[in-house]
């Protein structure tokens, strides 16, 4: 059988709350800043938080492909310019050629809201959307990885995958099947999932959402706030990569079979998820550094985390959420997080739980909360969860 | 990449399941336009039963029929493909959204996911295994079936892949037209074993297929119709036990060709 892992990650660019790049991140990560701000999209719930992208305004497509123009893949298209991504791809294209690089990438919400505005723009008493609305570039799901193959020059395979918080980090195991396959030698993986009326009152239906910014693993949390970004990586075989690439080291993913919106009390999922990853990486649990917590801040997902983290790991790994600082990112956050978990690896640091002085008395696992610890860092977890059951994980770090 | 395909569900117009079509596939029996119809799934527990649509009947409708003869199909990897998702359950929000006061039902909003499908087909077989849903606008058959002889290929495992797609409520209809509602499901192995019908050699093309001018009447001008219905060449060739090389589209600019060969 071909060999997964480990990929390196020769390329990686996010759009947050707190802007276009990682390094606007990387800062916030250290500054303890939260990108979250009381809600002013159009349409919201009353009195919710979100961690919206701001500048969208001048990241139109190019005028070639202005039929992709909607929010999500403006976000796509912020995460092009920023980080030196388009350089690396070139790059990489000029390596591997475009045939041989594959775009996988993950969205929840792909660009419905241009359907929303479509639906707010329609005449008095009219039922038919606008003439110009364009559902295949945009509502439709495979509108993201068709953008970002055309923009970057690409001829590999195009693959929208959908498997809603989970979104982002599922697409990096599609990416890495298709290069261990053979059909790729390199992958743009990620997500991008951007701010709409559905998810905002979706989740306000399901009482998820938090009256504050989100506080993950407080023993008084009490629910999500929404975050738009977008993650992307260029991934490549390890051996073909500079020696001190970051790297992915393995993945796992398993099915909850238990309900649609509440995860298995016991997160017999996510230990699932968790315990494939380390055997996908041949790595013990006590190898593993640090993990960044899927953590959304929800009284059901926290505590279930809580369980499944201390099953594997006891109280020996610190463990966080940093959905304190871009709030939950949905389809996008398991790419945006595995960034994250690049930033902690390389800057060996620890980020503790924002707003959130000490966490939740009756949680077992080592969660840091409070502060940053500084820690030298080998190898970070990265936990995804999902609406339909769905986890997966993500382990990343160095050669060793 | 190679794999072997045994285990095939199907549910169309006219083609009520693999079992009752199959002749007909082949091409031995007359097929006839009859409207298709997905009855709630059996083999959910009935409080989830009740909350499943069209798409999502659909789906575990031509799921079950192809792991009939499993003897522990909740071992299987699965991978979802729909263009259009649950499109009823994402019109309802949105007209919801629309109308003044209209609140969105929680049920509605957790059965909107893109695979929702797949949780209720992981929660009724009970299964753990690793799921992914995806997406390909037309060419979602193709993707789908891309992703499982990949996963097959790179992990090794046998992966369940179904691909289904129901109409899109009106506004949505007219920008998106689906003509019926489509499923079908098939058991991807690495190896032989009893019951498998055909060898599959895949391989991706980074050119435009050239298609031949698209069949106007009959059973294969289905394809047209639905993106999961673009298995029907395939499903074809494999209810002939004919020998077969298949161009499938995944957009305007890349393909796949598949190599079927019966065992």
């Amino acid at each position: 059988m071909p060999s997964l892992w480990p990929l390196a990650m020769t390329g990686r660019s996010t759009v947050t709350a707190f802007g276009a790049g990682t390094e606007a991140l990387r800062r916030a990560l250290h500054e303890r800043r939260t990108g979250l701000a009381p809600c002013a999209f159009p349409g919201a719930p009353e009195g919710v938080w979100a961690g919206q992208v701001t500048g969208l305004e001048a990241a139109a497509p190019p005028p070639a492909l202005s039929t992709f123009d909607c929010r999500n893949n403006r976000l796509a298209e912020l995460a092009l310019r920023s980080d030196d991504f388009e350089a690396a791809v070139a790059a990489a294209r000029a390596r591997h050629g475009a045939d041989r690089i594959a775009v996988v990438v993950g969205t929840s919400t792909a660009g419905i809201e241009e359907t929303e505005r479509a639906y707010t723009r329609r005449e008095p008493g009219a039922d038919s959307l606008p003439g110009d609305f364009d559902y295949a570039h945009t509502h439709d799901l495979h509108a993201l990885p068709r953008y970002l193959r055309q923009r970057l020059g690409l001829r590999g395979p195009a693959i929208a995958v959908s498997t809603a918080c989970t979104s982002g980090a599922r697409a990096v195991m599609e990416a890495a099947a298709l290069i261990a396959a053979g059909v790729a030698d390199a992958a743009v993986a990620g997500g991008v999932d951007s701010l709409c009326r559905l998810t905002l009152n979706g989740f306000a239906s399901l009482e998820l959402l938090s009256r504050g910014p989100c506080r993950p693993c407080a023993g008084d949390r009490d629910g999500i706030v929404i975050g738009e970004a977008a993650g992307l990586l260029l991934l490549e075989r390890a051996e073909a990569a500079p020696r001190d690439a970051l790297l992915l080291l393995g993945a796992g993913a398993s099915s909850d079979g238990h309900h649609m919106s509440s995860p298995h009390p016991g997160g017999l999922g996510a230990v699932g998820a968790m315990r494939a990853a380390l055997e996908a990486a041949g790595l013990g649990a006590a190898e593993i550094d640090y993990i960044n917590l899927h953590g959304t801040g929800t009284r059901a997902n926290d505590a279930m985390e809580d369980r499944a983290v201390h099953h594997l790991f006891g109280d020996s790994v610190p463990c966080s959420s940093t959905k304190g600082w871009t709030g939950h990112t949905l389809g996008a956050s398991g790419a945006v997080e595995a960034v994250i978990a690049a930033l902690c690896l390389e800057d060996g640091l620890v980020p503790g739980c924002l707003n959130v002085e000490t966490p939740d008395p009756d949680f077992r696992a080592q969660v840091a909360a409070g502060a940053n610890r500084a820690a030298p860092l080998r190898r970070v977890m990265s936990n995804s969860f999902g609406f339909g059951g769905s986890n997966c994980a993500l382990i990343l770090g160095r050669a060793s | 990449m190679k794999c072997w395909i045994g285990g095939l569900g199907v549910l169309g117009p006219g083609l009520p399941g693999w079992a009752a079509s199959e002749a007909m596939l082949a091409g031995t029996q007359p097929w006839q336009m009859a409207e298709a119809a997905a009855a709630p799934p059996s083999i959910l527990p009935p409080t989830e039963r009740r909350r499943t649509g069209p798409t999502v009947r659909f789906a575990l409708a031509a799921a079950a029929e192809a792991t009939e003869r499993e003897p522990d199909r909740g071992a299987l990897e699965t991978v979802f493909a729909t263009s259009n998702g649950d499109g009823a359950t994402i019109a309802g929000i949105l007209d919801a959204m629309h109308t003044p006061d209209g609140a969105i039902s929680p049920t509605l909003f957790h059965n909107s996911v893109h695979n929702a499908a797949a949780g209720y087909w992981h929660i009724a077989v009970g299964s753990t295994a690793p799921s992914v849903s995806l997406g390909g606008h037309d060419g979602t058959f193709a993707a789908g079936l891309l992703s499982a002889v990949t996963g097959v290929v790179a992990r090794g495992r046998a992966v369940l892949l179904c691909a289904y797609d129901t109409p899109l409520p009106p506004p949505l209809a007219e920008c998106r037209p689906t003509a019926f509602p489509f499923a079908t499901a098939m058991v991807l192995r690495p190896a032989q074993v009893a019951g498998t019908r055909a060898a599959l050699t895949l391989r991706y093309v980074a050119e435009p297929l050239a298609e031949p001018v698209p069949p106007t009447e009959g059973l294969d001008a289905l394809a047209a119709g639905n993106p999961a219905a673009r298995a029907l060449p395939l499903l074809r060739a494999l209810a002939a036990r004919r020998e077969t090389l298949i161009g499938l589209a995944l957009d305007e600019t890349a393909h796949l060709e598949l190599q079927v060969t019966p065992c």
